[in-house]
């Protein structure tokens, strides 16, 4: 299991491995919003936890083909199939993997695209707490997307149209703490409802994805 | 004819206009399809029922 | 001994339908038209609302419908995962864009519905809000039937699709619910039976909510009928070709 983490981690840092295309996404999108919205820096602070949220999400949202499409091309889906590795461990290292390599980036980056968009200073610890919450979830969750879609041949918008209801409850309560953070008020709910999300998603989607895996893989 | 609907005429007669529009067109689609399907399946067995 | 998985046997399906469709048919057209009739024309106006008032006949039923249609294709989505029956898996791709189409007028009748008293076409109360969200599980389901070739496969990535959906579709009613908290408490369209305890109101209502069911049952029926048709058509044609 170990072995296939790295081995996932590995192909994602070569070069054409993807890696830093969400990163730059992110950066496109937020540099977008102001010329979309206007220069005003009052207009930006308020739209500002709720953009970050939107561009990470979008950010991991376009990664999530290549969770299993290169092992599907060829064939080593069918191998980690047949191993004696479990199928639901083969989701839970993927997730795992593309959380490393496209998530954390987006929590890590965050902070620094929020200065773009004039977040409030309170709004930066709540900001990247909940990004760091709330993005495995957005993992686990695109995990499943993409084992859904792993044969089709252009997947990726019924990928996005499966995912982004899926995404629905995490976006909104993460751009809940982190709007009420920048706003100074009580973020407790929507961090435990957050998490009780993550934790639910990450205990029992692969499960799931692990079903949908094997249909496919027949 | 039709009921004293004061000023919300055009919100009423336009909810029950584009709802029934909806329900005919979602019935109307499938008995088409029905229909459809049933006589290919029909051709598709007699022709088999000949060869066989 | 007869008992309902029999049912499940295509052939003994399309025999039963064949009996029981009409009548189903008769009474759905019947209850629709006598309450829609007995709604529009017969019932007196609220004292607050006006006649738009009327508009609960369409959006009442229509909302129960798009929510009992998804329950429907859950269960439904259950037995194909446990039993693989497949006029299960079929009936639940039959249903789906019955329950679209129910969604879609539940969120229009509910938008005009609340114009009068909001003054813009749109707001992004708790219970349009989730049904628009319900509106995109239908879309991406439908979008993924269509999208995988072989049947069986299709039937199981769907029915994960639905299982999964239904989680997070209830989880997105509390996440939007806390989203928007009671902004529009008071403007609700709920159903307040204290409110409308007058039998005037709740009879054609009642009687709408029954057309409804009707329908949803006869169309469901139909267009199962049609799937295993086309399936059947599917397999004739292979095994044609491969002949």
């Amino acid at each position: 299991m170990k072995a296939l983490l790295i081995r996932d981690l590995k192909l994602a840092f070569r070069s054409g491995g993807g890696f830093g295309l969400g990163l730059a996404f992110f950066l496109i999108v937020v540099i977008l919003v102001p010329f979309g919205v206007g220069p005003r820096s009052d207009l930006h602070a308020i739209i500002a936890p709720g953009v970050l949220w939107l561009g990470a999400l979008l950010a991991c949202l376009l990664s999530l083909d290549r969770i299993f499409a290169l092992d599907w091309e060829d064939g080593t889906l069918d191998l980690l199939a047949t191993s004696p590795l479990p199928l639901e461990s083969v989701a839970n290292v993927k997730a795992l993997a593309h959380w490393v390599t496209t998530g954390l980036p987006l929590v890590l980056v965050a902070p620094v695209l929020g200065l773009l968009l004039n977040l409030p200073p309170a709004g930066y610890l709540p900001l990247v707490i909940s990004l760091l919450i709330g993005t495995p979830a957005l993992s686990v969750i695109g995990t499943f997307g993409a084992a859904l879609t792993v044969g089709l041949k252009r997947g990726g918008l019924l990928l996005s149209l499966l995912v982004l209801p899926l995404y629905m409850p995490t976006l909104i309560f993460g751009a809940e703490v982190a709007r009420r953070g920048a706003d100074g008020l009580n973020t407790t709910t929507a961090m435990l409802m957050l998490g009780g999300i993550t934790c639910g998603a990450i205990a029992l989607l692969p499960f799931a994805s692990a079903a949908v895996l094997r249909a496919n893989l027949r | 004819m039709t009921p004293e609907l004061g000023k919300y005429a055009t919100e009423v007669l336009s909810s029950y206009g584009v709802s029934v529009a909806i329900l005919l067109a979602l019935t109307g689609i499938s008995l088409w399809r029905s229909r459809r399907i049933k006589a290919a399946l029909d051709a598709l067995e007699e022709r088999l029922k000949n060869d066989g | 001994m007869s008992s309902i998985w029999e049912y499940a046997n295509p052939k003994k399906f399309i025999a039963t339908t064949d009996k029981v469709l009409p009548w189903i048919t008769i009474l759905a057209v019947s209850a629709l038209v006598t309450g829609l009739i007995w709604g529009f024309w017969f019932t007196p106006e609220d004292v607050r609302q006006g006649a738009t008032v009327k508009i609960i006949y369409l959006h009442v039923p229509s909302a129960m419908m798009a929510i009992n249609a998804w329950v429907m294709m859950l269960i439904a989505s259950l037995i194909w995962i446990v039993r693989r029956h497949h006029v299960s898996a079929l009936a639940a791709r039959a249903a789906a864009p019955v329950g679209m189409a129910m969604t879609l007028i539940a969120l229009i009748t509910g938008a005009i519905w609340g114009q009068p008293m909001w003054g813009t076409w749109w707001v992004w109360d708790p219970r349009l809000t989730s049904f628009l969200i319900l509106f995109l599980f239908y879309l991406g389901y439908i979008a993924l039937w269509a999208a995988i070739e072989n049947d069986d496969t299709a039937a199981d990535l769907t029915s994960m699709l639905c299982l999964v959906g239904s989680v997070f579709a209830v989880l997105s009613r509390y996440a939007v619910n806390f989203w928007n908290q009671g902004l529009h408490q008071g403007a609700s369209l709920s159903l307040d039976k204290e409110e409308n305890v007058s039998n005037v109101f709740y009879l054609p209502l009642l009687v709408c909510l029954a057309g409804f069911v009707m329908l949803f049952l006869a169309l469901v029926l139909l267009r199962t009928r049609t799937e295993i048709r086309a399936r059947r058509l599917r397999v004739l044609l292979a095994r044609e070709r491969m002949q």
